[in-house]
């Protein structure tokens, strides 16, 4: 970005004065920005240093709170479980997103194409809420999921998948890749449109088939995409609530504990806030660790 | 573009932590002031609501018609009170308390535990109203569990809060189902009760539906139930209070424990208790799906109307024959918020409430329980054979055998989502023991108890 200056090159002074109006302009997403962001964000910081119940005084006890981060196994096995549904939250959707979007892109002129698109991405535009009931529903003991699997005999699987300490995290999981297939294969799609169509056609003459073609072709190219994918799903289920509140708060026995409802349930259930808040810091730090560097890997490979 | 990327941030950083400096942040918290505990203990002479227009705050549980009904009526008797309610459910009620009575205390609130609201000094002290109003001549076993003393412990001291009416809780059951498998009169020791859940279970009924999904782990129902039928309720009781010393890791409580972990293995409980709601325990009780539920008289009403003639109640029997009896047995709560505005004319409708004859037959009719108020006040008449009859005789027998309890979900504001649930839901997937369910609870509840 070092565009000579050519012919712009006026008064000096004009500039701050065109750099102040322009924070004028700004100020009101700015002030908003830090009311409702870097406010709350610094606070959490500071409440993350004291032992406070919310109400009455606080006691200062420096990095007790994130010292007990790792200590407390029940903490620790939340942070697991989040690393644990990156799997569905993430691996399944995008894999199962470019399965859909090299589909939908070879059937392009149908109308089925415009269906397939416009159903996979209905989950994204439902609530998270409503998916989380409906979801809790299709997998109850006389649920869908269990019928269905019934009717083909296979009764001895049949299960409450949501009740039971095996298959909850894994359940919940699934919910979580429905709702975000819809979205990598839309993100995809997209980015699958701005490929060169001459690309393929040399490919072709060269003898690909079609697998060959998504390979070196497809796959390479989306790859600012996927990073967009990769990484919006994988904040997703690292700081994943809503799902898990909705269809098992945690259970059962802490079997679907997250760190997103571990914190929920220190400051308002236990009234820590100070323990919720360091853990809130943790997972802060936690996404950045995980998603600064997939940003790096993703667009490094594109210059 | 990776360098500036990385940083942007740092720099973002520094700016950060140079805020948090500049701010020099006072601790939080400290700045509240303080009301001083049992301030208003001096009688409350002229308590009434006036004839000047008023409008009382309340925050009610959604789900449960009767503190609307009460409101309703109250309104009608006294025209000059007009109401302002807002309703949630009661584990968003339980979250929000501490803050709702800090920011914008209501009037009149349904309360969740007590104890550390009252330590915050978030509640008025009622024993200003209590002496004028004469609550201090009731049973005191009513108002036992609302008193809360100096350091959080329950059971002894000012009263923080009042009841609606008390609750009653037992085992219903499905009167068909029972004479199917040939259960003509609820059984009278634990071993018959055993037994009959053996022949349900024979019989291809399902002897058990209970709510343990979620956070709400509905298997300490029958748990406690069976901690009474072993032991003492007064031992219990301590434990819930937070007396110092008190332990739920008893040897009586043991064998409770074990005793439901024998009725988890012998398949007494639907399969999938672990993701069952109430919700979903009442629709499948209610569709005739199994044979029993622990559960309490707030339902009664609603049995007598949707299985009307065919549910019936029964207290937990004991282990021998003959011994005493006993059930969770509790308040609905309600205080008034240390800092409300219309503190008196709050506690003249609790007042009301009690003593009333309308109001008693709205607690009875709507809530299904027993109304507060002196022993031998007017009780509304109610049809033999009902549910509501049997919850309410039931009332009876346990203040005679002295055997009302609360409910061990109470002894802090989070021993149940933090320490009985996922314990009494491991226990049913085979991965927790009696032994360790309650040494776990009991680690849990020392480090809230300190707190």
């Amino acid at each position: 970005m070092s565009v000579p200056a050519t012919g712009r090159r006026g008064p000096r002074a004009r500039r701050p004065r065109r750099a102040w109006l322009g924070w004028l302009f700004a100020l009101p997403a700015v002030v908003m920005y830090a009311t409702f962001v870097l406010r709350p964000l610094l606070l959490t910081v500071q409440y993350s240093f004291y032992e406070w119940n919310g109400i009455g005084a606080s006691t200062w006890v420096g990095l007790d709170n994130y010292g007990r981060l790792f200590t407390d196994s029940e903490l620790f096995a939340s942070i697991l479980h989040a690393f644990e549904l990156i799997l569905f939250f993430s691996l399944v959707p995008v894999l199962l997103g470019l399965f859909v979007a090299a589909t939908i892109r070879g059937i392009a002129q149908s109308r089925l194409a415009t269906v397939a698109r416009t159903v996979l991405f209905l989950p994204q535009v439902i609530p998270l809420v409503a998916a989380g009931i409906m979801w809790s529903w299709l997998l109850s003991t006389t649920g869908l999921a269990n019928e269905l699997l019934s009717a083909v005999g296979l009764d001895s699987v049949t299960r409450a998948w949501l009740g039971d300490f095996d298959t909850a995290l894994p359940a919940v999981g699934i919910i979580g890749a429905w709702v975000l297939v819809g979205l990598c294969t839309l993100l995809l799609l997209a980015g699958m449109s701005k490929i060169d169509p001459a690309l393929y056609e040399a490919a072709r003459l060269d003898g690909a088939g079609p697998v060959r073609e998504f390979f070196s072709i497809t796959l390479p190219s989306l790859r600012q995409e996927i990073g967009v994918c990769v990484t919006v799903t994988v904040i997703a289920a690292l700081a994943s609530f809503d799902i898990v509140y909705i269809a098992t708060q945690g259970g059962p026995g802490n079997s679907t504990m997250v760190p997103g409802l571990e914190i929920y349930y220190l400051a308002f259930s236990e009234r820590e806030v100070g323990m919720a808040s360091a853990l809130a810091v943790a997972l802060v730090v936690l996404v950045l660790l995980v998603v600064l560097p997939l940003q790096r890997l993703t667009r490094d490979g594109s210059r | 573009m990776a360098h500036r990327l990385v940083r942007r941030p740092l720099r973002t950083a520094l700016a950060v932590s140079a805020v948090l400096a500049a701010a020099a942040c006072s601790a939080p918290g400290s700045n509240s002031e303080t009301t001083g505990a049992g301030a208003s203990a001096a009688p409350v002479a002229n308590a009434t609501c006036g004839t000047d227009p008023i409008t009382l705050k309340g925050y009610f549980e959604t789900g449960f018609p009767l503190p609307k009904d009460l409101s309703t009526e109250f309104s009608k008797q006294f025209p000059n009170v007009k109401w302002d309610i807002r309703e949630d459910q009661f584990a968003v009620i339980t979250q929000n308390a501490p803050r709702v009575l800090a920011d914008d205390p209501p009037d009149l609130m349904r309360l969740p535990q007590v104890s550390e609201l009252v330590k915050d000094d978030l509640l008025k002290n009622l024993d200003g109203y209590a002496t004028a109003f004469g609550w201090d001549k009731w049973p005191a076993s009513q108002l036992q569990q609302m008193r809360v003393g100096p350091t959080g412990e329950r059971g002894d001291g000012p009263l923080y809060a009042m009841g609606l009416n008390f609750s009653m809780t037992g085992v219903f059951y499905n009167k068909k189902l029972a004479a199917q498998v040939g259960m003509t009169k609820p059984p009278e020791t634990l071993a018959e009760f055993d037994s009959v859940l053996q022949k349900a279970k024979d019989a291809g009924l399902t002897p058990i539906n209970q709510f343990n999904g979620g956070a709400t782990g509905g298997l300490a129902f029958p748990l406690q139930n069976l901690m009474a039928a072993y032991g003492e309720p007064g031992a219990i009781n301590d434990w819930i209070f937070q007396k110092s010393g008190a332990t739920i890791d008893t040897p009586a409580n043991l064998q409770a424990a074990e005793h439901l972990a024998k009725w988890i293995k012998a398949g007494y409980f639907a399969p999938d208790i672990n993701s069952q709601d109430y919700a979903a325990m009442m629709s499948r009780f209610i569709g005739g799906k199994n044979l029993f539920i622990f559960d309490g008289d707030w339902e009664s009403g609603n049995l007598d109307k949707q299985m009307a003639g065919n549910a019936g109640f029964f207290l937990m029997p004991s282990a021998q024959a003959g011994g005493k009896q006993a059930a969770m047995s509790a308040p609905l709560t309600f205080g008034i918020g240390s800092k409300a505005k219309n503190a008196d004319c709050a506690a003249f409708f609790l007042n009301w409430v009690a003593t009333n004859q309308q109001a008693r037959d709205i607690a009875v009719k709507v809530g299904g329980s027993h109304p507060m108020g002196p022993a031998d006040a007017y009780m509304p008449p109610v049809q033999e054979g009902t549910v509501t009859a049997s919850t309410l005789a039931a009332g009876a027998t346990i203040g005679e055998d002295n055997g009302a309890m609360d409910f061990i979900a109470n002894a802090t504001g989070a021993i149940y989502a933090k320490g009985w649930t996922p314990n009494l839901q491991k226990m049913v997937a085979g991965q927790q023991t009696p032994d360790g369910l309650l040494k776990a609870v009991q680690k849990d509840y020392e480090s809230q108890v300190k707190k």
